[in-house]
């Protein structure tokens, strides 16, 4: 369902993407199930969960990075187009042109013997086929753009001897190399000093407005959600149980995990009270509880939770997984 | 259980000086670090990574410290623990001197001082169970066996986890808040007073970081501990705190109670870092960019005040002096509560842009 009733299609559109792994003599893990969501040019959506609950391997199934053991079924269409389908030939020419992708961990991420101008470079010739002096003035100007300070001096630098911040910044200007169309962020800021953090999340935010890029924009941290989303979708145990625009699942979570995760997120506000958790553990996913996977842990679970939890849809693209949304549907009359 | 409920702790036999002395008082604490290197590995620089660092810590209170990585945050801790030597700087423990000759030796404070690591895994012994690791340090501290293993299962208990599922546990069969309260758990067992917290809550996904959070709470009250919380989280850092310390660094740039430091925060440095806070409002994001670069590389600091490079007020006689903490100029005479190390009256009175109404 898009969001934007716009004729073109949307930037980027998943659809019952399920990923399960399978190592020797171990059973079957399904990771993500049945992910899907629409994001139209220019906007931003932020996959907010704990860890273990699927958001990073959806990033990566997007852009087609995942192991050859890793089984993954659904549709991931780009600007119209299937690419899950693509030879891999074809989609490499994909990856860090239309969809680029940017990680936690900048240092893992980039190649360590080259420089940060011949890393840049690389990819605009092998994308675009223009000649190296070109594409070394394009990176220059890509670093200008990040706001790394004495650009032309930082080209030559090895991703070692730049700070954490820096190196953030550079592996941006690496994903912009070829004007992406969808840019995949992996918690892009966890790992960041909270001064430096803000520095990011902003450059991010003027990045996708300047070149209306779709940004997927995975964390879990809530108030990082709320600095840079405009749609969130709440994953819990490989599947969405809630989608819906940033101030709607902020001011008015449906589902009670999403309640729980709100009310878990310590702020300055509930000093001195007792905060209102979520027992227990997320789940693994080896061992999911059957019907509603937030069953266990939730303080409204019925035995109804035991049957699959129904799928609610809202008028704006929200989406909440549980069998009271139903009844909360039911008693308001539409 | 509500806090409130609780009855009143005893007082406890072990507090000599009562309530008004100081459980913990750390003064000009430092250690600087060398760094070798060149043609004849000579000591090329060094990195002052905690200088002159000085806070008092009161019977029953959560001492919070925040600042950015490398500021010397995890550095105080261990100092106060000994695990690393300090270069100068004394540290009192209920009025004893930690380490002196007439003092508390190193090892009869560490039963009264106890730390929880960030890292949950990697601070216990893979190849104990989770009851052989509680057990242990009241064992090496002269406890039989059978009376350790005992009281291990209780403590179990108190954090929360069913002894009779998680004692014979080893490491790597739990989840990582599973962890922390085993770590809590053993920091508990020698009964200290005050528990040191580094990071303690900062690995944990945020559902299980409010389990945890309770139960320091729970435990602080039940117990009559102290705490000093170590955190980046700002948040977190507010939720818990009676009083906060800021660092920048190796120095602290700021400190006083925990309303004053959030409501009405003195020196730009503080300002800075929590209005780089992400909000949790949609409507009320950051527009202004409240500080720019990367915290700098903390060997050789800055002359004088070491804020003053990325300060936005910072005047010549910023690099001349470092600024001692002072209580703020418009302080009530005699009000040491609120101390801060800014010597330009208008920086610590004009507010940083926040957030966009």
């Amino acid at each position: 369902m898009p969001l934007d009733a716009t004729p073109e299609p949307p930037a980027l559109e998943v659809e019952g993407l399920t990923v399960r792994f399978r190592k020797r003599d171990e059973q079957e893990v399904c990771a993500v199930n049945g992910v899907g969501f629409s994001l139209a040019r220019g906007k931003v959506m932020t996959i907010l969960g704990e860890s273990g609950s699927g958001k990073s391997v959806s990033l990566k199934a997007v852009m087609g990075l995942l192991p050859g053991f890793a089984k993954v079924e659904g549709q991931v269409r780009m600007a119209g187009r299937d690419i899950l389908s693509l030879p891999p030939a074809e989609l490499a020419k994909l990856r860090g042109s239309k969809v680029s992708m940017i990680f936690q961990e900048p240092m893992s991420a980039m190649d360590p013997v080259y420089t940060i101008g011949d890393q840049i470079a690389e990819t605009i010739i092998q994308h675009e086929g223009t000649d190296r002096a070109t594409a070394m003035a394009r990176a220059k100007r890509l670093l200008e753009r990040v706001s790394i300070p004495s650009a032309a001096r930082r080209l030559k630098n090895y991703p070692h001897e730049m700070s954490g911040g820096m190196r953030q910044r550079a592996m941006i200007a690496l994903a912009l190399a070829c004007d992406p169309l969808v840019l995949l962020a992996d918690e892009p800021t966890t790992a960041l000093d909270v001064t430096v953090q803000i520095q990011i999340l902003m450059l991010l935010r003027e990045l996708q407005a300047e070149l209306g890029m779709a940004v997927v924009f995975v964390t879990h941290d809530v108030g990082v959600a709320a600095e840079i989303s405009d749609q969130i979708a709440v994953m819990y145990a490989g599947r969405f149980v809630e989608t819906g625009t940033l101030r709607g699942v902020m001011r008015d979570p449906q589902h009670p995990y999403t309640r729980g995760l709100l009310s878990s997120t310590v702020h300055g506000g509930m000093r001195k009270t007792l905060l209102r958790t979520i027992p227990g553990n997320p789940p693994s996913l080896a061992a999911l509880p059957e019907g509603c996977h937030f069953r266990p842990r939730c303080a409204e679970a019925v035995a109804g939770c035991q049957r699959e939890p129904p799928v609610v849809r809202g008028e704006t693209g929200t989406m909440v997984r549980c069998l009271h949304a139903v009844a909360a549907e039911a008693a308001v009359p539409a | 259980m509500s806090a409130a409920l609780l009855p009143v702790p005893p007082v406890d036999p072990r507090d000599r000086g009562g309530p008004a002395q100081p459980l913990l008082s750390v003064t000009d604490l430092r250690k600087h670090f060398p760094v070798y290197g060149g043609l004849l590995n000579r000591r090329v620089a060094t990195v002052q990574a905690v200088d002159d660092v000085s806070f008092t810590i009161a019977k029953g209170e959560t001492l919070g410290v925040v600042g950015e990585s490398g500021c010397g945050k995890s550095t105080t801790a261990r100092l106060v623990m000994h695990l690393i030597r300090p270069d100068a700087g004394s540290i009192v423990f209920d009025g004893e001197e930690v380490g002196s000759q007439a003092g508390l030796s190193v090892a009869e404070m560490r039963r009264q001082m106890q730390m929880v690591f960030q890292d949950s895994y990697s601070s216990l012994n893979p190849r104990l169970t989770m009851v052989d690791s509680i057990a242990y340090a009241p064992r090496m501290h002269g406890l039989p066996a059978r009376q350790a293993v005992a009281r291990s299962e209780q403590l179990l208990a108190q954090v929360g986890l069913n002894p009779a599922l998680f004692a014979r546990r080893y490491p790597h069969e739990l989840s990582g808040g599973q962890r922390q309260r085993v770590n809590i758990a053993r920091a508990l067992a020698l009964e200290p007073r005050l528990v040191i917290l580094d990071e303690a809550v900062s690995a944990l996904d945020k559902s299980v970081e409010a389990q945890v959070l309770n139960l320091l709470a729970e435990l602080k009250a039940r117990l009559n501990l102290t705490y000093l919380f170590i955190s980046h989280d700002l948040n977190v850092v507010e939720y818990i705190s009676d009083r906060v310390l800021v660092m920048y660094l190796g120095r602290v740039v700021e400190a006083g109670p925990v309303e004053e430091i959030y409501g009405r925060p003195r020196h730009p440095y503080t300002r800075a870092l929590l209005a780089s806070k992400p909000t949790l409002d949609p409507d009320r994001r950051t527009t202004v960019l409240p500080l720019s670069g990367d915290p700098p590389n903390p060997i050789n600091p800055p002359s004088g005040c070491r804020f003053r490079t990325r300060c936005r007020f910072a005047q010549p006689a910023c690099a001349e002096m470092l600024p001692p903490l002072l209580p703020p100029v418009d302080a009530a005479p005699g009000d040491a509560q609120h101390l801060v190390a800014c010597i330009l009256p208008e920086a610590q009175m004009n507010a940083e842009p926040r957030h966009a109404a």
